[in-house]
């Protein structure tokens, strides 16, 4: 009786003490992240440093914008932000955001990484690019086409054509020269495969580093995370064992992805919230920002760090990042009917 | 609860039929009522399914979906029969014969379990690679420059995966089993060595077919974590149908299609399940009271001792292991770690959070057994095994699952309040910590009802009889004798949902209020950003906390079975 008595109120009890401990903690702005809060705390600290409001946020990934839908009126966030068009799209779609217009956020952010609606807006980018094995390969200058040439045979390695991020670079091929093409050219990527895709993008430097293959898809600032990775310095040497190519569509230039906000479409504090945004799009926040990860701010005239600009002259490309994310689907789909994942075909 | 007030009127018989509002009524509509509550994300799964169009299934057809589905099946083959061997020889070896270190190996065999699947995905990967510590001393010794000089078996690989994840789930099946050796196997293999049987021979033809239904449990329980699990596969670029659940979902925006897709999963699963056991139909499996556990091993000595002790060793070396060592080696570096208040308050949080899970599972599964062992309702039983399933579907799937419910659930108390008495609760449960103990008993059901039924399955309803003989009300036969009767059932129970719930990470993640930090949440946001190292401290105080409760329990269950 009384140990039944006791498991019973103790699972109560402890129960209602986590209730009690986790109630709502929210703050002036609220921020549903699926960027990393450490990446994003330094300059909510300026923020609250400026203006005296305070910031919370969460850190949700998957399923970001059902938790926003189910929470629908009562949802306590006021800000989305993500690594990934795709999921800025996303939450477009999902009908979790609202427009921001006439805004210093829409001033300062060039046209190309905001939502054709003003629904999102790009913070940061970072380059797809090509690591390169310093040893293997000559050559400085490559044209994305060129990754799916037999030059490339048994060479090329990248993680799964599933990811996020290249999905968003297939996407803008999709974009430059229509699905047909862009599904030819995946088939020359998986023909090219020196394995199966796997792992993450440092994962790929790591292997060119083991001579597994000579040329890598990645985003820019992981050079820069392996370059000045003190705790683990063996990283310093996979980035030691490659170079960064910047590689170009015909328009000579380069895809480039963002990490952006966008405002929920219920914000209770929705004041504070704009006010956050155009505060993360100014000259201070934007270099901030973009430091952090080794990223480039996306406000024109902020300059890079040294580090960043040792990866060479990023010219991004011009092409909407909307028109972009509206292909993100059929990119999906190409990678699933090419078999990319399963990798190269002998 | 109302279990100390004589619920069950003199009337009342054990298994007896409904007459009216009586003790059983009552018991069997508490009981509906958990199992409802452990249903209600599946169902609303099924609800998504259904009411949503997918215009996915064409595609996954005509491409990935034969290749994964390929992959999915041998996978699982390879981890149920991995796993299931593993799992019984050591628990053979521990609880028949005695050579060096069998009382360690009783319990160390347990470890792996306090080992996330994608935590060991990576570490048993660092080990093997190219850089890591075995390839370059082979490279040092025989002078290899390249990767290409020389063969070594790709880590990354179907095999690799199905390595790595039996040698973390074998447990599973080593705790189910041991138990049916260590309380029964004794005196049937005795039987069979009087009758002229080798010790192998009794342990294939006797102890084997005997344990066939513990087998079954925990080859089910490593088998359902198979399927739900992504973090591991993806990472060794094994493309399984979970890849393709969140590939459909987050790619190509077709929540409906990668739900449609989870529960044809789940469906596969019951049907396993279901042959199974339609092919032991048949057959019985009594408990013969009074049966005491073995006393005294036979002993094993010389090679036949190396060989049990290397078959213990290798294992644990394997999923346990490994891990520290490359958890540990990462940690140490980062020694100023374990003094941010950050990790110490997750610390707390994790705890809090799988001490509840726990206590809550295994109050709800107990109940739920109670229901169907003095009711017999066929109806309950099913739905309480449906409510177990949700530990088969890929976990941020059921956090959507549990979400959406919850979600509408405070809106519309909320929307009643505000239009009543004008008071507004806001979100009350979803985004609460209440929301992730539910998720975690939704998500462990599995374990929980899973201990409770063979806990119950051991006493003879017998003992209800004579205790309402004897005059004890219903309410006391079930605390005054059947509960310190279920202790070992309802510790492993508790251990193995504290375990889990202290690694769960997809529902945390989803569900979770501002400021609410797990270990396993510290772990992710590293792992995200491919710096998993940097969360090796939060990594190794996830093993050490499954640890405690796995010795704690596992010498307390085997100290009274000794």
């Amino acid at each position: 009786m009384t140990r039944f008595k006791m498991i019973a109120t103790a699972a109560l009890g402890l129960s209602s003490a986590l209730g009690a401990a986790t109630a709502a903690c929210a703050a002036d702005v609220n921020i549903y992240t699926s960027r990393q809060p450490e990446l994003i705390q330094p300059v909510l600290d300026a923020f609250t440093k400026d203006t005296g409001l305070t910031t919370a946020t969460i850190f949700i990934d998957k399923g970001l914008e059902q938790r926003i839908a189910a929470e629908g009126t009562n949802s306590p966030a006021d800000l989305i932000m993500t690594v990934d068009v795709g999921r800025l799209a996303a939450a477009k779609d999902a009908g979790v955001t609202q427009a921001v217009t006439g805004e210093a956020i829409n001033e300062n952010i060039p046209a190309e990484f905001q939502d054709a609606d003003h629904q999102w807006f790009g913070l940061t980018a970072r380059g797809r690019v090509v690591y390169a094995s310093k040893d293997r390969v000559d050559t400085d200058a490559l044209t994305y086409q060129d990754l799916a040439s037999d030059e490339w045979k048994g060479r090329l390695c990248t993680r799964s054509g599933q990811h996020q991020y290249n999905i968003a670079l297939i996407a803008a091929y999709i974009e430059h020269y229509g699905e047909d093409a862009a599904r030819e050219w995946v088939t020359g990527l998986r023909d090219n495969l020196a394995r199966r895709p796997e792992g993450g993008d440092r994962d790929q430097a790591k292997a060119i580093f083991a001579g597994e293959c000579d040329i890598a898809l990645g985003n820019t600032y992981y050079v820069g995370k392996m370059a000045t990775n003190e705790k683990e310095p063996e990283q310093k040497d996979w980035a030691n064992a490659i170079k960064v190519i910047m590689p170009t569509f015909d328009n000579g230039k380069t895809h480039v992805n963002i990490s952006g906000v966008a405002l929920a479409k219920n914000a209770p504090n929705r004041e504070n919230a704009i006010k956050l945004m155009n505060f993360l799009s100014s000259d201070e926040a934007q270099k901030i920002y973009a430091d952090l990860n080794y990223e480039y701010p996306l406000e024109p005239g902020i300059e890079t760090s040294d580090l960043v600009a040792g990866f060479g002259e990023l010219n991004p490309d011009d092409i909407s990042l909307s028109d972009i994310a509206s292909h993100r689907e059929e990119a999906s789909r190409i990678i699933d009917e090419v078999a990319y994942d399963s990798g190269p075909q002998s | 609860m109302s279990a100390t007030s004589p619920l069950l009127k003199p009337d009342w018989r054990l298994f007896g039929r409904r007459s009216g509002r009586t003790a059983p009524t009552r018991w069997l509509a508490l009981a509906i009522g958990i199992a409802a509550l452990t249903v209600m994300p599946v169902v609303s799964l099924v609800v998504i399914a259904l009411t949503g169009v997918s215009d996915n299934w064409a595609h996954l057809i005509s491409t990935v979906l034969p290749e994964s589905v390929r992959v999915t099946a041998l996978l699982m083959i390879g981890v149920g029969l991995l796993s299931a061997v593993v799992g019984v020889v050591t628990a053979w070896l521990t609880a028949s014969f005695d050579f060096p270190g069998r009382r360690f190996f009783a319990w160390a065999l347990v470890l792996p379990l306090a080992v996330p699947t994608y935590i060991a995905a990576y570490c048993v990967t660092e080990f093997l690679h190219f850089a890591g510590p075995v390839q370059t001393t082979i490279r040092d010794v025989f002078g290899f420059a390249t990767r290409r000089d020389y063969y070594f078996p790709e880590i990354r690989s179907l095999g690799g995966a199905i390595l790595i994840l039996s040698s973390v789930l074998y447990p599973y099946v080593f705790l189910t089993v041991r138990m049916v050796f260590v309380m029964q196997g004794r005196k049937a293999a005795d039987v069979a060595r009087t009758l002229g049987a080798s010790p192998f021979g009794a342990f294939r033809r006797v102890l084997i077919p005997m344990a066939r239904p513990a087998i079954a449990v925990g080859v089910a329980l490593a088998l359902m974590e198979t399927v739900n699990d992504i973090g591991a596969v993806e990472f060794l670029g094994v493309r399984t149908l979970t890849f393709s659940v969140y590939s459909t979902w987050l790619n190509r925006g077709d929540l409906a299609g990668a739900t449609q897709l989870a529960l044809a999963m789940l469906v596969v699963i019951v049907c396993l399940v279901l042959v199974e056991r339609w092919a032991r139909r048949d057959q019985r499996y009594t408990i013969q009271r009074g049966d005491k556990p073995a006393e005294g091993h036979l002993r094993l000595s010389g090679w036949h001792a190396a060989g049990a002790v290397l078959a213990c060793a290798l294992p644990i070396a394997f999923g346990f292991g490994i891990p520290a060592i490359i958890l540990g080696d990462y940690a140490l570096k980062r020694l100023d770690q374990f003094s941010d208040p950050a990790l110490w308050s997750a610390l707390e949080t994790t705890v809090i959070v799988a001490s509840c899970a726990g206590l809550v599972t295994i109050l709800a599964a107990f109940l739920m057994g109670y229901g169907v062992r003095i009711t017999g309702s066929k109806k309950l039983l099913t739905l309480v095994r449906v409510g177990s399933l949700g530990y088969a579907v890929p976990g941020t799937v059921l956090a959507i699952g549990i979400l959406i419910p919850l979600a509408a659930f405070d809106n519309a108390l909320d929307a009643f309040l505000r239009a009543e008495f004008g008071v507004s609760t806001g979100l009350l449960l979803s985004g609460s910590g209440l929301a992730i103990v539910y998720a975690c008993c939704v998500r462990f059901m599995a374990m929980g009802y899973g201990s409770m039924e063979s806990g119950f399955a051991k006493l003879s309803p017998h003992l209800d009889h004579a205790a309402r003989t004897l005059g004890k009300s219903p309410g006391q036969t079930l605390t005054a004798i059947l509960l310190p009767l279920m202790r070992p059932a309802l510790l492993t129970g508790f251990m193995l949902v504290f375990v889990d719930s202290a690694k769960e990470l997809s529902a945390t993640i989803l569900l979770r209020p501002f400021g609410f930090e797990t270990l396993a949440t510290f772990v992710y946001a590293s792992a995200s950003r491919s710096a998993f190292e940097d969360s090796a401290v939060a990594a190794l105080l996830i093993v050490l906390i499954g640890i405690l409760p796995v010795l704690a329990l596992t010498r307390s269950i085997l100290a009274k079975a000794q």
